[in-house]
């Protein structure tokens, strides 16, 4: 759901623009609670691949497609700040260089996918993983559950914008159950790839999972052998 | 089955290396962005199909960067379809990936002993 420009009036795409500064504002100081040396290639890495995946539109019927917002996915391997931080350069990049996304609704944007879908989805998957939290097991499916309902809130808040600031009288009860209804589905794909990518991260290096690290004792001193350094 | 139990309850801390692990996540990237972007669903995305249905959609504007070279996932004078999209994907990801990768690294607090 990259909003174009001219969907929302000037106004309310800067009232976004000022909750997006805010948010980055903000982020660049969380995220460096959350980043350590350890950590930081996979937020690159996370940045990359929503760059990539966000190419690759499914469909989802009745000649709609949707494609991965990411946020969840990012969250949940890198911590929501750099989550934050990661999905803006995405979406930076894409409406720069790609014309992804309008120019004046590049704070619309960051609102609506680095900020709502991030830290909604978040917030469930954290409600989700608080009903186990020692369960390494439960993590991808309570992100694919964060995951699904991040999308139709982003979908949610744009309709909020528009009732501020939309270009035409549109039914607000249509366009909400219009657009959530469509995100649903559009949420199921986020669901997931989701679940698939944060198990495949989660089996390769769980120690270096934000949402997982408490699971993981980290060693004071690691003690290994040649052997096992050089294989 | 009971000794891979056993490992998990004293799951080892580097099961695969982080530069195996971003190269990996890399390669999986690109073949997304080179190979199968070709083959992405053409249709509108769900706020089009909105915006289509509730007769909004004509409000859109251009963006101001609508000719860019870039502009949609293709690369302007490369006319072989599969090409200017790989390209467009490429750079893009290049892109992201130094804008990001640095910005993450300059975040990044010495190793994580916290």
């Amino acid at each position: 759901m990259h909003v174009p420009d001219g969907f929302l009036d000037g106004p309310t795409s800067l009232a976004t623009v000022g909750v997006a500064t805010v948010a980055v504002a903000a982020a660049l100081r969380g995220a460096r609670r959350e980043l350590d040396d350890r950590t930081a290639p996979l937020a690159g890495l996370v940045a990359v691949f929503v760059f990539a995946a966000q190419m690759v539109n499914f469909p989802v019927g009745a000649g709609t497609s949707g494609h991965l917002m990411g946020g969840v996915l990012a969250a949940v391997l890198v911590g929501p700040w750099t989550a934050t931080l990661a999905l803006t350069v995405v979406l930076v990049v894409q409406a720069l260089a790609f014309a992804d996304g309008g120019l004046t609704a590049i704070g619309t944007n960051v609102t609506l996918i680095a900020v709502v879908a991030v830290w909604v989805g978040y917030g469930v998957f954290r409600l989700v993983q608080a009903v186990r939290p020692q369960s390494h097991r439960l993590i991808p499916f309570a992100a694919a559950i964060g995951a699904l309902v991040s999308v139709p809130a982003a979908a949610l808040v744009f309709t909020g914008l528009w009732a501020v600031g939309g270009a035409a009288p549109i039914d607000l009860g249509l366009l909400a159950t219009t657009m959530i209804s469509w995100h649903s589905l559009i949420g199921i794909g986020e669901a997931v790839i989701t679940f698939l990518a944060v198990s495949a991260v989660l089996s390769a290096r769980p120690d270096i999972v934000h949402a997982a690290r408490h699971l993981t004792s980290q060693p004071e001193l690691q003690v290994r052998t040649a052997a096992e350094t050089s294989s | 089955m009971s000794t891979q139990t056993d490992q998990r309850s004293t799951t080892p801390a580097h099961r695969v290396r982080t530069r195996t692990l971003v190269v990996a996540g890399l390669l999986v990237s690109l073949a997304l962005a080179a190979v199968v972007s070709l083959f992405a669903s053409a249709s509108p995305d769900g706020l089009e199909h909105v915006a289509e249905t509730l007769g909004f959609a004509e409000t859109a504007a251009d963006s101001a960067v609508a000719e860019s070279p870039l502009a949609d996932y293709g690369t302007a004078g490369v006319g072989n379809e599969w090409l200017s999209t790989a390209i467009a994907g490429v750079v893009g990801l290049l892109v992201t990936g130094l804008v990001a990768f640095g910005l993450m690294r300059l975040l990044a607090r010495p190793s994580g002993r916290d």
